[in-house]
């Protein structure tokens, strides 16, 4: 749709038809009906539970605090809450699309009950969302979390820029939500390849949703990169040599480091997609000298260092979770840490891989199919790592660890069906197929997921001060790992019988008891998100007696856990010396692990400040005038965006001061909290006397 | 039909179960769920039915038995070992919370992925040129030339030589090359034939190549894999490899019967819609003998001409095509 | 492993003894520092790990008009479109802005006094504009001739590059702007000097991206 046909409307592109609902009530063909009352019930729980937030709010006089205390932050640790809060948010959205498709799968023997369209929307949604809005915020919100503290730091090096990469996050999360209720999504699958995704083929707003969500989100992620990476080497605590950081925080540098060279390839494609579009230039058309070939270098440029940037900080949530629950140092740290960088550098060389099939010659393949068999290598040695961290410890199954040896289990299998990818000779045969599909699941949710989700587990106690409840966490842990094997373990087979992915029907009856399968998986995993709530509600009604206000629930290891549960806003009353790895372990093993500074002195942290929230509006506002073409509105943000950044550099005095007595009442608060603590053993932690105060129990036993 | 997988699949194991190796019995529980219960169409490669398939199916296996008696099984087994014996509250088992390297350990955990990734690099190093779908089959039998067209959403195949042309039927002789040169009118598409092997990209504007062949006569599954819009599921053909003799009685059937490959004919097939869709448009009363829409008179300049037209985003030029007077005949 | 911790004790029995060092295994608590430092090295690493990012926009850009070259789909081409004169011109404008604004960060270290910075920025501002103005002609000129990036891949891939180009100028302009703007309201006070400092970088850095457009775009095209 060109640009000028537009330009007199003040709405743009938009009017009655653009609502799918409205659209639904106006046709009387039953298949359009069904869908519609799909999308429209879709649609009418966003519309509902933005309601009821809002009314909530309201009821309980929130807005002020809300706005005060969570909003307008620049705490690392509010933002870090926040993208963790976003990303389940859409994992609900998501989960609830995935079992959609895999109802459809089970009926799909020569049609079912959604049109190709509806799960075209459907499965671009769910891929979308998953990587760009659930996986990217995740593991975004706990090294958001978790960083500043491992490395002694009061926040990161920038941190209302934090607070405006979050609202950016927020405001492409927003528009794809937006596009249930108004107007379509693209029906182009998450990486969109043109010349389909070109006006000509699809002329509607769905592609337009896509481009700029995904342009907010690769912003975004790149100010999170620069901002994560300048954070661990400039805002060490003094003493922390790089060996001596956590694993955590290493995979957290190699992923910011990979986000700042992936993230430009991802949002140049987009806007050149988006020119294409708009003002009909011919990047990628089939004629007229476009290519099309060159989206796919550039989007698997960013796509496959994507796909680390995910994995890695699982990687540092796994490498933390083996040594604590081990009750044992991490066995080959340094080894790890130059896996982790292997993994970062390698993942930049092997992107053909996505697309082998495209007629390059053999010895291209092969190369990059050498390429990506050696990422093998290093991620095999993280393998034995952490099996070689619990040997000679003593393992405690509790919720993290059982996702962890979960992890070990399903990422092998995982693995090796990448390195079978990763021959072309096998790609030939199951790229685009189910198989597939079944490979980077395998790699996403028992990899980056389970990670993510023992993360959550791990330092949520850390984060709001009490512990999660630990049954609720193992049915849901089960859930999940049984759920997913059975989702996924049929479209392994389903692809090696040819059923290529995206497939909304199919003819081959011989599909249909694996399909049945994948559905009864897909519907263990609704029970595994269903199982999260409750335990988190149970959680919350139980809070009292599980407390932890010590702050170290877990006999953890690293600097995040020497700090009260929540931490003070300012983190540390004093920015710690470092000189140890494992460095709060050490501290408790030589019995000064709760100590009382010589002094205290006024600390400065940054002040609110509403620009976070300012960008993400006036971004949402733009990108949604672009959409539907309403350019009066396109400008008038732009305006604001522009005039919002002037009007910050002038500002001055953007510090506040929390004197140095504050400071001192909080920490001799907890002092005293922690000494008068009960040091609990191992084998009580989930009991309520845990009251975050290990008892030392790192002591060598022979037998 | 699910009945009747479980009861293969129990005399299958059966017959498995003599033999020790595990990747084996695997190898038959798959093999019994991949060739499955149709008997009229191909599938999988597993149950490969042309040389490029058999081998990409040998490779398959290597592979996996490689990494699952090399990597899986010895990670599995020590997992669940070590995680058992120095659990919380084990006595049995020494604690020494401060180990954090043992060198023979590390030169193991870096020696034992970079051994097995140096074997699979030669391995896919030589399998990967040898079987490159560009690479013509030796054969001492002449290959029959296929012209690859993608629409949305159904396969067109032009045949140069013999000057016909269908949609829904991919015909050709067993036991000799299959060559075939692809592109795509419209957006990108991947053609693919599993039971024979390989499968690559048709893209508007571009020529790609590939060489299959199958071994004997039989019907394949054949697909586009690369979502294309609304009937991208019915994209669907059947990949048909016959005797000579069949062949060439196919060829002179689709001679007598086809439908004039002329503008008509083309503006039809280039709409959107599936095959079912655009027989009802071309052959409403079609005296086709199966389900699929034949042409007679497609030229062998056709799909040069066609990918030239999408290429500079001109209409084709009308040499392309049978003159238009062959219509009213 | 006992061994180890006795050694601990010993070291730190010997530190308290000599009371000079005086370190606990694992971490300390000690005398607080100021940071203030630590953040103005920490903003101009950030602006230097922003542009590496920037860097790598525009060799997408790059890569993706070196890639559409040869797709002129029988619209005018290189040697119809490009005029070597005005680019090079234009291309002493911005390596001469360069120079100014080097001129500009000199007399801010040095403590000139701050008219002289001011002059020297408006010199700049002046070279950025005229600098503009010229490319935004360049660009009617070849609209005139034929050369809309609507006609081939290859002006999609030139008009993907040279105006981005183009457009971090404008914003290099407009930041300009708002520099002396903190000078006008703020005087010279740190945050000020570390805006100046990373417009500076961020100027340079796009006469070094025109120097590659000159080179390859230009030159390359006319060669």
């Amino acid at each position: 749709m060109s640009w000028s046909t537009t330009l007199n409307h003040p709405l743009g592109l938009l009017d009655a038809d653009s609502f799918p609902f409205l659209a639904m009530l106006g046709s009387d063909d039953s298949d359009i009906f069904i869908n519609g009352l799909l999308g429209s019930f879709a649609a009418a729980l966003v519309v509902i539970s933005v309601m009821v937030v809002v009314a909530l709010l309201t009821r309980y006089r929130a807005w002020r605090t809300l706005w005060f205390d969570w909003l307008t932050s620049a705490d690392h640790k509010k933002i870090g809450i926040m993208y963790v809060v976003l990303a389940l948010v859409m994992l609900v959205r998501a989960i609830a699309e995935a079992v959609l498709m895999r109802a459809q799968g089970a009926v799909g023997l020569d049609g079912g009950f959604l049109s190709s369209d509806h799960f075209a929307q459907l499965f671009s949604t769910h891929g979308t969302i998953m990587i760009f809005f659930m996986a990217m915020p995740f593991l975004t919100g706990l090294i958001n979390y978790v960083v500043p503290l491992q490395i002694g730091a009061r926040d990161v090096a920038f941190p209302i820029l934090n607070s405006i990469s979050l609202w950016l996050t927020v405001a492409g999360a927003a528009l794809v939500m937006t596009s249930l209720v108004v107007g379509v999504f693209s029906t182009g699958g998450w990486f969109g390849y043109p010349p389909y995704t070109g006006t000509l083929y699809n002329p509607g707003v769905g592609v337009d949703y896509w481009i700029w969500s995904l342009t907010l989100a690769s912003l975004g992620s790149t100010l999170t990169g620069i901002n994560i990476a300048v954070t661990i080497y400039k805002k060490r605590a003094p003493g922390m040599k790089l060996y001596y950081m956590p694993l955590f925080t290493w995979t957290a540098l190699c992923t910011a480091i990979m986000m700042i060279f992936a993230m430009p390839p991802l949002t140049v494609v987009t806007l050149q997609l988006a020119l294409d579009r708009y003002l009909d230039f011919h990047f990628f058309t089939n004629g007229l000298g476009g290519n099309q070939m060159n989206f796919l270098n550039m989007f698997w440029l960013f796509g496959h260092p994507e796909v680390y940037i995910l994995i890695l900080p699982a990687f540092g949530v796994y490498s933390e979770i083996f040594s604590t629950f081990s009750g044992k140092v991490l066995f080959g740290y340094k080894s790890l840490v130059w896996a982790t960088m292997s993994i970062a550098f390698l993942s930049f060389l092997v992107w053909l891989h996505h697309f082998f099939t495209m007629g390059q010659s053999g010895h291209i393949n092969a190369v990059f199919g050498i390429a990506s068999m050696l990422i093998g290598i290093p991620t095999g040695v993280k393998i034995y790592d952490w099996m070689w961290t619990m040997l000679r410890g003593r393992v405690r199954f509790s919720v993290p660890m059982i996702y962890s040896l979960a992890f070990i289990f399903l990422f092998v299998i995982g693995g090796i069906t990448g390195i079978m990818l990763a021959n072309p000779i096998l790609d030939y045969q199951v790229h685009n197929t189910v198989f597939l599909v079944a490979h980077f699941h395998n790699m996403a949710v028992p990899g980056v997921l389970f990670g993510m989700l023992a993360g959550y587990t791990f330092w949520f106690p850390k984060a709001f001060g009490f512990r999660l409840d630990e049954r609720w966490g193992r049915i849901s842990a089960y859930c999940w790992i049984f759920g997913w094997m059975g989702a996924f373990f049929p479209l392994y087979i389903l692809g090696l019988m040819g059923l290529p992915r995206r497939s909304v029907a199919y003819e081959q009856a011989s599909y249909v008891p694996l399909e049945i399968v994948a559905f009864v998986g897909a519907l263990l995993v609704a029970a595994a998100l269903m199982a999260l709530v409750i335990q988190l509600w149970v959680s919350i009604k139980h809070r009292e007696e599980n407390r932890v206000f010590v702050g170290d629930p877990w006999d953890g290891r690293s600097l995040e856990w020497a700090t009260s549960a929540p931490p003070p806003e300012y983190n540390f009353p004093v920015v710690p010396s470092i000189n140890d790895r494992d460095a709060f372990t050490a501290a408790k093993e030589f019995g000064v692990g709760y100590q009382e500074p010589d002094t205290y002195v006024n600390i400065e942290i940054p002040q609110n400040s509403a620009m976070g929230p300012v960008f993400g509006g006036t971004s949402f506002l733009l990108a949604f005038g672009l959409v539907w073409q309403i350019w009066w509105l396109v400008i008038l943000t732009g305006l604001v965006t522009i005039g919002t950044l002037v009007v910050r550099g002038f500002q001055r005095d953007t510090l506040k001061i929390i004197p140095a007595e504050t400071v001192c009442r909080a920490h001799r608060h907890w002092i005293q909290a922690a000494r008068s603590a009960q040091p609990i053993k191992r084998s009580q932690e989930h009991t309520a006397a845990n009251k975050g105060r290990a008892a030392l129990e790192t002591v060598e036993v022979s037998t | 039909m699910p009945k009747s997988i479980m009861s293969v699949s129990v005399l299958q194991m059966h017959g498995c179960g003599s033999q020790q190796a595990v990747t084996l019995s695997v190898q038959c529980v798959a093999l019994v769920l991949l060739s499955g219960c149709n008997s009229t169409e191909h599938l999988s490669f597993l149950n490969p039915q042309g040389p490029i398939a058999t081998a990409q199916s040998e490779h398959f296996w290597l592979v996996v038995a490689i990494l699952f008696i090399l990597i899986a099984l010895p990670v599995f087994i020590g997992t669940v070992w070590i995680a058992w014996r120095y659990r919380y509250g084990a006595t049995k088992s020494k604690y020494v919370p401060r180990w954090k390297i043992f060198k023979p350990l590390e030169y193991f955990s870096w020696g034992i992925p970079i051994t097995i990734v140096i074997f699979l690099s030669i391995l896919v190093w030589e399998d990967t040129e040898r079987f490159d779908p560009y690479r013509p089959l030796t054969s001492s039998t002449p290959a029959t030339h296929v012209q690859v067209i993608g629409y949305d959403w159904k396969w067109l195949f032009v045949y140069p030589e013999q000057g016909i042309a269908s949609v829904g039927m991919l015909a050709f002789p067993a036991g000799q090359p299959l060559t075939m040169e692809l592109t795509s009118a419209t957006v990108m598409q991947s053609f693919f034939i599993p039971a024979l092997g390989s499968q690559i990209y048709a893209m508007g504007g571009m020529v790609t190549q590939l060489n299959l062949q199958a071994d004997r006569p039989g019907r394949f599954l054949g697909e586009n894999t690369m979502y294309s819009g609304d009937g991208f599921h019915q994209q669907k053909f059947a990949a048909v490899a016959m005797t000579q003799a069949d062949f060439d009685a196919w060829v002179q059937q689709v001679r007598a019967t086809g439908i004039p490959f002329d503008a008509t004919a083309l503006n039809a097939i280039a709409m959107q819609g599936t095959k079912a869709q655009l027989r009802t448009v071309l052959a409403p009363a079609a005296p086709a003998f199966d389900s699929n829409i034949y042409f007679t008179g497609a030229k062998a300049n056709f799909f040069t001409d066609l990918v030239m037209s999408v290429m500079d985003d001109k209409p084709l030029p009308s040499t392309a095509l049978a003159p238009a007077i062959t219509k009213g005949q | 492993m006992i061994s180890e911790l006795f050694k601990r004790v010993e070291f730190y029995l010997d530190a308290r003894q000599n009371k000079e060092i005086f370190i606990y295994p694992g971490l300390n608590l000690g005398a607080e520092h100021s940071n203030v430092h630590t953040q103005a090295e920490a903003t101009v690493f950030g602006f230097w790990v922003f542009l590496m990012s920037d860097a790598i926009i525009f060799g997408m850009a790059f890569a993706t008009y070196a890639t559409l070259l040869q797709g002129t789909a029988g619209s005018p081409g290189p040697r119809e479109l490009y005029h070597l004169g005005p680019i090079f011109i234009e291309t002493l404008l911005l390596l001469t802005s360069s120079f100014t604004f080097g001129m500009a960060s000199i007399a801010m270290k040095y403590k000139h006094p701050t008219s002289h910075l001011v002059g020297w920025l408006l010199v700049t501002l002046v070279l950025g504009v005229i600098f503009l103005g010229m490319e935004l002609d360049d660009f009617r000129t070849m609209f005139a001739a034929g050369g809309l990036p609507t006609q081939s891949g290859f002006l999609s891939g030139f008009f993907g590059l040279v105006p981005l180009h183009g457009l971090h100028v404008t914003a290099g302009c407009i930041w300009l702007v708002c520099m002396l703007g903190q000078i006008a309201v703020h005087g010279l006070d740190s945050e000020t000097k570390l805006g100046l400092l990373r417009l500076a970088l961020f100027w340079h850095f796009l006469d070094i991206v025109w120097i590659f457009i000159f080179s390859v775009v230009y030159l390359g095209g006319l060669a």
